[in-house]
């Protein structure tokens, strides 16, 4: 396998790097598969016994306080426990021990996504895929709208609500900086049973499926964060159904980001047909006004015009008949004259 | 409209109106003065499986749908030449731009770092995220709105040529607000799109987008009938429109908060129908979704129609309150109601008091500067040296 430019170039981020080349070169067929030979950690609940002895390292891999109720303290099982600002990883109790079968317990942190949520929603490009796994989060650009923690499916991000000057998100960072140095993360040193183990997530991968072979009534046959929502860096087996270990068993392939996302290709469209769009609107209400203004001006025109015409034809008639009545009265007064000067002219 | 009879309506400071406000909005900035001051744990029940509450739910997701009468009542008049509702603009933008300004110090409360607000535009962006675009926009179509604000200030203060300049904006302004408020309207709702797993599959829908934009308008158009009933009657020294104008925009608003309803309950039927959910309506939280789409949306889309026809404002006035209460609603729901619906019950998010109180502090803020303004500026009439210009 290997990095193909534009995922290489726009891909720092996978979430991000995967939206930008599917909105960039949209027709592309193209796919991404991810940094080769990035890192991954496997966690066997079929093996965990929780003793939490990856919470003890974890908190002091991250110079956090260590875990409230000590190791070997029953009781912390008695309720479902999520990460929080000061732990980022704590190991749950999901069944009890029956006559014949352990209890199972699992590990909870940031499962460190191939195409993570919490990078894609990130308003300011807070979070980074590295290519070696983990991802990584800048404190120096977060705003705090906490969109991350919202997002991500796991439940496994943090936040710092005591805190009113420089509060953070919060979570395990697969110990990068250990990573760098050529060491194992924290967990996976402390880990006395061998439930966590550390290699390349494709390694990782053979290894869970070679378990999967080897003992087939130990283990559920699926490998749990090999392809929910495009996959993570954190993978687990299990004995029981995921669904059991609060797990959303069965969800898509396609990653989040990917289906969350796509809504925003919609939004240059919005931008570049509504001003034509509404200008169109705009000109057709004031064609229909000016048209309907034509009309009107026509009509009264047009209704003037038969006015004077029939005014004038009356004035005509008036007159013809003024004339007429004239001619009569000019008529008898004649013929009454007439009349009367024959009388005096016969007495 | 003199003087004296203005400062009458007013009267002193120390009205029951006042006294009122000033104790919540005293009561809200003790609590943010907290809140500034020990961080978002002292004053919110916020946690880290429920990061968004009231602040996010109410003062940004509702705020934004019942400031949507701006655009929709301008766009109807500069854009449709539906001249006979251009008494109603001016109250609608204004509520429009104190609604958008409620909305971003709402968000300045929950931020954990406020004063980065304008990092994504000058630090470093984001252009991935959903939230991005909705800042964008909101931060540009509140410009928009405060550009289209200042006639009425222009006016007031005697500004001729100020006054003539933002008049030729007009038609600019307004697509320019229509196309912000489709995109932010909108992606409020899609950024839930990545949140299958944890809201309520009839809540989730690929179509949110949408139908967050469509019942964004019925609750704008609801909110102008809802500020008519209030402002008509307090400020009706300055109401300068005819009672049998002001029924006839009511009922003409009425007619169109039906049509975009029945759109709204088409478009809920098709997310329904594509996903095939029909049978987690017989859930209870198929019950409480039934809740919101008959009481909240089908029984006001059909009072609206009622009361267009039949000519009674009483009975619009209800349907619009119904209506924004079931968009509130369903802005809660998918915000904290029916979002981390599998979340066991104790680890659940309810609003705290203080919560609350901020939220009414903020509306209350909202109401106080639109009485200054209104009792002040030409809002509800038309300034005598500038008629029909707007």
């Amino acid at each position: 396998m290997t990095i193909s430019r534009r995922g290489f170039v726009g891909g720092l981020v996978a979430g991000a790097g995967a939206l930008s080349t599917s909105s960039a070169e949209a027709g592309t067929i193209e796919h991404f598969e991810g940094y080769p030979g990035r890192y991954g950690l496997l966690h066997d609940t079929t093996l965990c016994v929780g003793c939490r002895s990856c919470e003890v390292a974890c908190a002091e891999v991250n110079a956090q306080p260590k875990p409230s109720q000590s190791i070997g303290d029953q009781s912390v099982f008695t309720t479902v426990r999520r990460t929080t600002d000061t732990a980022f990883t704590v190991v749950n109790r999901y069944q009890e021990a029956d006559d014949d079968k352990p209890p199972v317990y699992r590990k909870l942190q940031c499962m460190h996504c191939n195409e993570p949520c919490c990078a894609a929603v990130c308003l300011v490009h807070a979070f980074t895929k590295t290519p070696e796994g983990p991802i990584l989060y800048d404190p120096e650009v977060c705003i705090g709208c906490r969109y991350c923690i919202m997002a991500c499916p796991y439940y496994a991000l943090a936040y710092d609500y005591d805190n009113p000057i420089d509060p953070q998100v919060l979570r395990c960072t697969m110990c990068y900086p250990r990573i760098k140095e050529g060491l194992n993360p924290g967990c996976a040193d402390a880990c006395p049973v061998g439930a966590i183990t550390y290699g390349r997530r494709e390694d990782l991968i053979e290894v869970a499926r070679e378990r999967i072979r080897k003992f087939p009534d130990r283990y559920i046959n699926h490998v749990f964060g090999e392809h929910e929502f495009g996959g993570t860096s954190w993978l687990m087996l299990s004995g029981i159904p995921f669904s059991e270990l609060d797990l959303n068993e069965g969800v898509t392939h396609e990653s989040l980001p990917a289906i969350g996302t796509s809504y925003l290709s919609v939004v240059p469209l919005i931008v570049t047909i509504y001003p034509g769009l509404l200008a169109a609107f705009y000109a057709f209400t004031r064609r229909k006004d000016k048209l309907a203004k034509q009309e009107l001006d026509t009509a009264l025109g047009e209704a003037r015009e038969q006015a004077q015409e029939e005014m004038k034809a009356g004035l005509q008639k008036a007159a013809e008949k003024a004339k007429k009545e004239r001619e009569k009265a000019v008529e008898t007064a004649v013929g009454k004259a007439l009349a009367e000067q024959q009388k005096e002219g016969s007495s | 409209m003199s003087e004296a009879t203005l400062r009458d309506e007013r009267g002193g400071i120390f009205t029951p109106f006042n006294l009122v406000t000033g104790v919540i909005l005293l009561g809200g900035a003790i609590i943010l003065t907290i809140r500034f001051t020990t961080g978002l744990a002292s004053t919110t029940n916020l946690s880290n499986t429920n990061p968004w509450g009231l602040w996010i739910g109410f003062d940004v997701m509702a705020g934004v749908a019942l400031a949507a009468g701006g655009f929709v009542i301008s766009s109807a008049v500069f854009l449709f030449g539906m001249k006979e509702y251009s008494p109603v603009v001016r109250p609608a933008l204004l509520t429009g731009f104190l609604g958008y300004a409620l909305v971003v110090l709402g968000l300045l409360a929950d931020l954990g770092r406020p004063w980065r607000l304008p990092f994504p535009f000058i630090k470093q962006a984001g252009p991935t995220s959903p939230l991005f675009e909705v800042s964008l926009c909101v931060a540009l179509y509140l410009t928009v709105l405060l550009i289209e604000t200042t006639p009425a200030v222009f006016e007031w203060l005697g500004l001729k040529w100020w006054r003539r300049l933002v008049g030729q904006l007009t038609i600019v302004l307004t697509i320019f607000g229509l196309i912000l408020s489709t995109m932010h309207q909108s992606t409020l709702g899609a950024m839930y799109m990545v949140t299958p797993t944890k809201l309520h599959p009839l809540w989730y829908s690929p179509h949110i987008p949408v139908q967050f934009f469509i019942s964004a308008v019925a609750a704008g158009i609801s909110m102008i009938i809802i500020e008519g009933l209030f402002s008509h009657r307090a400020f009706h020294h300055q109401v300068q429109i005819s009672n049998e104008q002001f029924r006839g925009i009511n009922f003409g608003l009425a007619k169109g908060g039906a049509v975009v309803l029945a759109t709204y309950i088409a478009v809920k039927v098709v997310a329904l129908s594509l996903e095939n959910e029909w049978r987690l309506l017989g859930t209870s939280w198929g019950m409480w979704y039934l809740v919101e789409i008959m009481g909240f949306v089908v029984v006001p889309c059909i009072l609206f129609a009622v009361a267009y026809r039949e000519r009674r404002l009483g009975l619009a006035r209800v349907a619009a309150a119904l209506t924004v209460i079931g968009v509130v609603l369903n802005r809660f729901n998918v915000t904290f109601i029916a979002f981390n619906w599998k979340v066991p019950h104790e680890m659940r998010y309810a609003p705290a008091w203080t919560e609350i109180w901020v939220t009414v502090s903020l509306i209350t803020l909202a109401v106080v500067v639109f009485r200054w303004a209104a009792n002040r500026m030409p809002i509800m009439y038309e300034h005598p040296e500038f008629p029909a210009m707007h």
